[in-house]
């Protein structure tokens, strides 16, 4: 790297449309798989609550399941889904984004206070509309902290899928790196993080509408 | 497409068994790397978390910082580091302790931050200064955070220290990149057991220490 400038403008000004379709690429590859692992977590964690005995083995299957490294898996994958496809990327993140909501949902759900349950009952609630009206809002910012690592992590994560063919912003590293070029590397960075920090503060933000009692942070911190 | 026909190629190949492309010499590879990376992390780190928890100043700014931390990729950080400093140790070690160091930094914060107050004023009370009340209440309090984060901050280096293999560094990536560049599947699923093997591993160790290593006043937690 001789001389060269760490970021050179004008490559990144003729790059622009490439740049918006690889992080439009990275956003549907990472938090796609969150949503899934959401729409997976709630029922999942609400039969745990229902079914204690069931909660201890899928949490240490989880615990296991969020130590295994991304690019190993992705690996791991390619023989089944394929090389460079969105399957072998998505599968794994949703896996993780799983991990991780799995025991804040089912922390949420059991963080309603007992009294709080028997006033509802009281009241003539039946099961479901006590799950609904009381316990799933209780457990909204449990939910929300568990998204926000999930997604931030899912997003960083998704990057590593480029050396299996299919990383959105995280073909840039690869790009960059193969020329030598550091531009699109630290574009690449750049843009990741940019789309962490913006999902993350519009996820702080909907637990703010969704939950707005829950305003200190540490009460649920994870 | 067989997993297991790939598994014994990979495992009875005899260039796993010695020289620099065996499976031990990989293995120390990945250890050392990750060793190195964890010994710096924890040496910028825990320190600074266990006053900034003791005083209880800049712990929103300790937690806002690691979520900062948490959003970079560290695949760009290891690409970008080899081309600014060349390839080599150094360029990988810095995004790895990148990686590692915010962890620690927030479980010695919160951990020493947890401790209950009415312990700490005890321990004023009958005359402990306060590096005294830190080292021998507050860090013993801390142990069992700061071992999760340990072990959170281990396995998150052991997976990404593959990526040391893409700049052109050893390590169990090694195995992984090569074979994904010359399409030898079995090498590539042999090398991504083997970190996996691992991080289990690594994991179980943890799971252990935290059972026996802490005192036992703290064992009921």
């Amino acid at each position: 790297m001789d001389g060269e400038p760490l970021v050179r403008w004008p490559w990144i000004g003729d790059h622009l449309g490439y740049l918006w379709g690889l992080l439009l690429d990275h956003a549907v590859i990472s938090l796609v798989p969150v949503l899934i692992g959401l729409a997976l977590a709630l029922p999942l964690g609400l039969l745990c609550t229902r079914f204690p005995r069931l909660y201890q083995p899928l949490a240490a299957v989880f615990n296991v399941v969020y130590a295994l490294p991304s690019l190993a898996v992705f690996v791991v994958l390619i023989p089944y889904t394929g090389l460079a496809t969105q399957a072998t990327v998505m599968i794994p993140l949703t896996c993780y984004a799983l991990a991780v909501l799995l025991p804040t949902t089912v922390d949420g759900l059991r963080a309603v206070p007992e009294p709080v349950r028997q006033a509802a009952t009281a009241l003539g609630y039946g099961p479901w509309r006590r799950l609904a009206a009381v316990e799933l809002p209780s457990a909204v910012p449990y939910l929300m902290a568990g998204l926000r690592v999930a997604a931030v992590s899912s997003i960083s994560l998704a990057s590593v899928g480029a050396l299996v063919g299919r990383g959105g912003l995280g073909y840039l590293f690869i790009d960059g790196f193969q020329r030598t070029f550091p531009t699109p590397i630290v574009a690449g960075i750049v843009l990741v993080a940019v789309l962490a920090l913006a999902t993350d503060a519009v996820l702080l933000l909907a637990r703010r509408l969704l939950a707005p009692w829950a305003v200190r942070e540490s009460a649920v911190g994870r | 497409m067989n997993w297991f026909s790939w598994l014994s190629t990979f495992f009875t190949d005899p260039d796993r068994l010695h020289g620099p492309d065996s499976i031990g010499n990989r293995v120390s590879e990945h250890l050392i790397l990750t060793g190195e990376a964890l010994g710096l992390a924890i040496l910028l780190a825990v320190p600074l978390g266990l006053l900034l928890g003791y005083t209880g100043r800049a712990a929103g700014l300790v937690t806002a910082l690691t979520g900062a931390a948490r959003a970079l990729p560290t695949l760009g950080l290891v690409t970008l580091a080899v081309l600014v400093a060349g390839v080599g140790d150094t360029a990988v070690l810095v995004p790895l302790v990148a990686l590692a160091a915010p962890v620690l930094l927030v479980a010695a914060c919160e951990g020493v931050r947890g401790t209950d107050p009415d312990l700490r004023d005890a321990a004023r009370g009958i005359g402990l200064t306060h590096p005294q009340v830190l080292w021998q209440v507050c860090v013993p309090w801390a142990l069992p955070a700061l071992l999760a984060g340990l072990r959170t901050a281990a396995v998150q280096v052991i997976a990404t220290a593959t990526v040391a293999a893409y700049v052109g560094l050893g390590g169990l990536g090694r195995y992984v990149v090569d074979g994904l560049a010359t399409k030898d599947f079995p090498q590539t699923l042999g090398g991504a057991l083997l970190v996996v093997l691992l991080a289990v591993a690594t994991q179980l160790i943890f799971a252990a220490l935290n059972r026996f290593a802490l005192p036992a006043g703290l064992r009921r937690r």
